[in-house]
């Protein structure tokens, strides 16, 4: 196998994820350390079109699929136009975005190509001429520092949110359209549709600024105090899991243990006090502020900044005084 | 319908896991183990499917771990499981995500099936990737995160719906696949007094690498841990205090924007 | 003055090992584990309400039945799981931990209830109602105290009069647990006026029988989310089918079935003295005064030792009684000590752990209260502390007496 890196571009509705832009990053450590290339793997709708965003920074070469039998997602057939790459290239390293469907394909891939695959990692590095990685476990009680051995190719899923974004470079890479090589009707498992969630905001997998409220909200009506912030800051909207057993937020922005594991730059938490499973959800995140009415909070032993005060009286007044400043 | 659920044997979630004295591993004394929380709603998913077909369907619990691996075993037997497959050889010592599907696939493909449901992931060591490399290995689809599952009135397709950034996904696929559940998919049912009491007649047949027609740990040699390393300490809070609330929020736009700089 | 050379063990129990065995068996820790998952969310989820407004969850008592909790002694032949007493007395822990008055159903039921018509009753009552009840259909309750006859039970004045097939019952029982939701109501009532006890008779009697009506609803200072209530019955006919045993048996039957009920209620309060335990650590751990938590104080520390202590005591007394009666062993002394025993220590850790609290154990903002309140009648049903010590000192001096005759 060779040094070179082969990134997995993932594209949703015909646009480039942010984490594409983290994996190169993390793509090109690997690659100081080798002295390999950095190439990537773009499938689906509109990949061609998206292939210049990773052409920019510093990539070699763009492989773009898309065709009938690429247009809707299937976990066998785009793991198998990424393994016949990876054993044509003879990539060392793969690199996949840590999000629903890099962790089903790049898995499903990794058996094809016989390598080893490192779930869910939050760093990287090259050293001792070895790539060495670090992944949560225990629910991200632990982590572990692994690295690879047999020499087969060694994937990696990679967090979103971790890495920083690559840096654009100049002389862009090559764009090269190929086939699939797969036969739609032999596809078994395929997606059929996909029901988006309200909001327009980003996931909270992937979002900068999370506002989140806990059950001192009191009511789902009130989380729109947390919207209009998130709105304001082009944030996304979390909540803890006792407003979401209370009802008063859905389950696919719970943060914490059974939820969501984020990592934004900001994370404000709104009358939440702080349990342990919430804290494995959002610990890692690099600047929390905590509201909450209770001195005794757990979650301010957590918290970079900290106000002792009603969350209805204070997340306004925090409100009105982004808004002045943006 | 052969309903095959794969079952593993994991720490609380509640429990504190610490790093034992040798820096090799976690200290399990004084640790309850539990069923991996996730395989509950594979375990009642195939219930659900075995309760909508009737017939002669029955659910086999495979579970790959000690021997005190039994009492999870018999609590999916309480639960409702019919039989069960235990895996047990003490030459597995936190076996590899391709080590763990290369001996399951021996064990299920010599007596067949039509689904499998498992977790999402194990919460030990959150690889989620035996149900995708046993997929492969036996040649069947996989759906990864369900939080719903239709079956066809013919039960030879299924509708899974999974959880995306930002929305739903709805996958069709044909069956036998695997299928691995998350949270929401299903309320797991309690194991019954009767349950249990049924479930001590029930079959629970023990297997070792050598029965299965291995003469050394399959999938082996992948990777090493260099390191067990806790979570770092944090730092101190800066807790902002004034006579005015608006004071003090001011003061905290001001801290995020020219100090941590993230506004 | 004899000389006592060899001293001999004077309690005969300790020749059975096995009782000691506090290990718990795969059967057991399964059945504790449904137990607690079923308490911690379905019975958690209501508790707060149901013991502010008074009200008897119907809905958890079906679900518990459902989960096979309402058969849990009785043998599958009549719709029962035919499990241990210490399996009762796990699941009786597990939903005093979170509710204590669910509890109470649960106890009476399956000790009581359940009981009295499986040993004493004749094959055509066990076949007419033991199915209803271990389904949960029926809520099997006892009906024994009376405004004269509370410990003193052979007081009972209640009278049943043979006419014809029937008996004709006059009278009224008090402070009968779940006696307005009841399918089945065990009764003991005077036959023959002329004998004090052995003119007592048990009966079993359908809520819809002809003058049978539930008189007056007791509010209390706790277990409030179990009703408890008068039963009246005004020339109440029952078919003399219905008669438990034999006429005259009502005595027996009524001293027979003490143990299972003083084991379950032991259960009972170790589950409340847990729960003090629990939430005084908590919250210990949280609050703090002068600079550190409250549970660093030494004041603290030591009510901690002490209610840790007196619950692994009173654990252990009720696994042996549950164990010897499991064994087929007399368990009189054992099911008394165990009741005695743990009704104070878990007063006394309610106390405790209302003090640890300081002023906010004494709001409803706390689960604490409801504890502390709930608590204080364990000391007092099911066999007053007074008896329980009458009946040990009993025990315990016949013992003697065998061991170093006079």
């Amino acid at each position: 196998m060779s040094g070179d890196i082969l990134v997995f571009g993932e594209i949703r509705n015909g646009e480039l994820k942010k984490v594409a832009k983290e994996l190169v990053h993390g793509a090109m450590t690997i690659a100081d350390g080798t002295g390999g290339s950095v190439d990537a793997l773009i499938i689906g709708t509109g990949a061609e079109a998206e292939a210049a965003k990773l052409a920019g920074l510093g990539v070699r070469k763009v492989a773009v699929v898309d065709d009938e039998a690429t247009a809707n997602y299937s976990p066998e057939g785009y793991a198998t136009v990424l393994a016949d790459l990876v054993k044509e290239g003879d990539y060392g390293y793969v690199l996949l975005g840590a999000t629903s469907m890099g962790r089903d394909l790049g898995a499903r891939a990794v058996a094809k190509v016989d390598g080893v695959m490192f779930s869910d990692c939050v760093e990287l590095g090259f050293d001792g001429g070895t790539v060495k990685v670090k992944r949560p476990v225990y629910s991200g009680k632990l982590y572990l520092e692994i690295a690879p051995t047999g020499g087969r190719p060694v994937f990696m899923t990679i967090r979103p949110n971790n890495l920083p974004p690559a840096a654009e470079k100049d002389g862009g890479g090559e764009v090269a359209r190929r086939a699939s090589g797969i036969d739609l009707a032999a596809i078994k498992a395929i997606a059929t549709e996909i029901v988006p969630l309200a909001g327009g905001r980003p996931d909270v997998t992937e979002a900068d600024i999370i506002i989140s409220g806990g059950r001192a909200m009191k009511d789902a009506s009130n989380f729109k105090l947390l919207e209009e912030l998130a709105d304001l800051l082009g944030g996304a909207v979390g909540a803890s899991r006792a407003a979401v057993d209370a009802g008063y937020a859905v389950q696919p922005i719970q943060v914490g243990q059974t939820g969501k594991v984020v990592n934004p730059k900001l994370y404000i938490a709104c009358g939440i006090s702080g349990a342990i499973q919430h804290l494995a959800g959002m610990r890692t995140s690099k600047v929390i502020v905590a509201i909450n009415k209770d001195s005794n909070a757990p979650i301010f032993e957590k918290a970079h900044y900290g106000i002792v005060g009603d969350l209805f009286e204070v997340v306004p007044i925090l409100t009105e005084e982004i808004r002045k400043i943006l | 319908m052969k309903i095959i659920v794969l079952l593993k044997r994991v720490p609380d979630t509640e429990a504190k896991i610490l790093i034992n004295q040798e820096g090799t591993g976690i200290r399990e004394d004084g640790v309850k183990f539990v069923i991996n929380p996730y395989d509950e709603y594979a375990i009642e998913e195939g219930l659900l499917m075995k309760e909508k077909i009737g017939g002669d369907s029955k659910v086999t619990v495979v579970c790959m771990g000690p021997e005190e691996a039994t009492e999870v075993i018999r609590t999916a037997l309480a639960m409702g499981a019919d039989d069960a497959v235990h895996i047990a050889d003490g030459a597995l010592s936190y076996p590899g995500p391709f080590t763990t599907a290369a001996i399951m696939a021996k064990a299920i493909r010599d007596d067949g099936f039509d689904v499998i449901f498992c977790g999402k992931q194990a919460i030990d060591d959150d690889m989620a990737q035996v149900h995708c490399i046993l997929a492969e290995m036996l040649d069947v689809p996989q759906v990864s995160v369900a939080t719903t599952f239709e079956l066809s009135d013919d039960a030879k397709k299924a509708v899974v719906g999974r959880r995306i950034e930002g929305g739903d996904e709805k996958i069709e696929t044909s069956l036998p696949a695997v299928i691995s559940c998350d949270k929401g998919l299903n309320e797991p049912r309690y194991a019954s007094l009767p349950g249990i009491m049924k479930a001590k007649k029930k079959e629970i047949r023990k297997k070792s690498l050598a029965d299965l027609g291995f003469s050394e740990v399959p999938g082996g040699g992948r990777s090493r841990i260099l390191k067990w390393l806790p979570l770092s300490k944090g730092g101190e809070c800066r807790m902002i205090e004034a006579e005015e609330t608006s004071d003090a929020v001011r003061e905290l736009v001001r801290l995020l924007r020219e100090e941590a700089k993230v506004i | 003055m004899r000389s006592i050379s060899v001293l001999k063990p004077v309690s005969g129990s300790f020749t059975q090992g096995k009782e000691m065995c506090i290990q718990l068996s795969e059967e057991e820790r399964m059945v504790q584990k449904t137990a607690r998952d079923f308490a911690r969310k379905d019975i958690a989820a209501v508790v707060k309400e149901s013991n502010r407004d008074g009200v008897f969850r119907e809905d958890i008592y079906r679900k518990l039945a459902g989960l096979g909790f309402m058969g849990m002694t009785m043998p599958e032949e009549y719709g029962g799981v035919g499990f241990s007493n210490l399996c009762l007395a796990l699941a009786l822990e597990e939903i005093s931990r979170i509710c204590p008055s669910t509890a109470i159903a649960v106890s009476v039921h399956n000790s009581l209830a359940n009981y009295i018509i499986y040993r004493w009753g004749s094959d055509e009552l066990k076949n007419k109602y033991l199915p209803r009840m271990t389904s949960g259909e029926a809520i099997g309750v006892y009906a024994l105290t009376e405004p004269n006859a509370g410990s003193d039970v052979a007081a009972i004045s209640m009278s049943a009069v043979r006419d014809g097939d029937d008996y004709v019952l006059n009278g009224s029982k008090i402070f009968i647990s779940t006696g307005d939701r009841a399918g089945v109501i065990i009764v003991i009532a005077k036959t023959n006026p002329a004998g004090r006890s052995r003119g007592l008779s048990a009966f079993v009697v359908e809520p819809d029988f002809p003058g049978f009506s539930v008189g007056k609803v007791e509010h209390k200072m706790g277990m409030k989310a179990s009703t408890t209530v008068e039963l009246v019955f005004e020339d109440c006919r029952v078919p003399a089918s219905n008669v438990i045993g034999e006429e005259g048996q009502g005595i027996q039957i009524a001293l027979g079935s003490l143990d299972g009920g003083r084991i379950g209620i032991a259960a009972q309060a170790l589950g409340i003295a847990q729960t003090a335990l629990d939430e005084a650590v908590f919250f210990g751990r949280e609050r703090q005064q002068f600079g550190k938590r409250i549970v660093d104080f030494q004041a603290t520390r030591w009510k901690i030792a002490d209610m840790g202590t007196n619950i692994e005591a009173a654990r252990l007394l009720v696994y042996r009684a549950a164990r010897l009666r499991d064994a087929g062993e007399p368990c009189s002394k054992q099911a008394s000590m165990a009741k005695l025993f743990a009704s104070r220590i878990a007063n006394e850790a309610v106390y405790d752990a209302l003090q640890i609290h300081g002023g906010v154990g004494y709001t409803e903002e706390f689960k604490i209260e409801r504890f502390f309140r709930d608590a204080r009648v364990l000391e007092i049903y099911e066999g007053t502390s007074e008896i329980q010590r009458i009946v040990i000192s009993k025990k315990i001096l016949e013992e003697y007496e065998q061991m170093y005759p006079v």
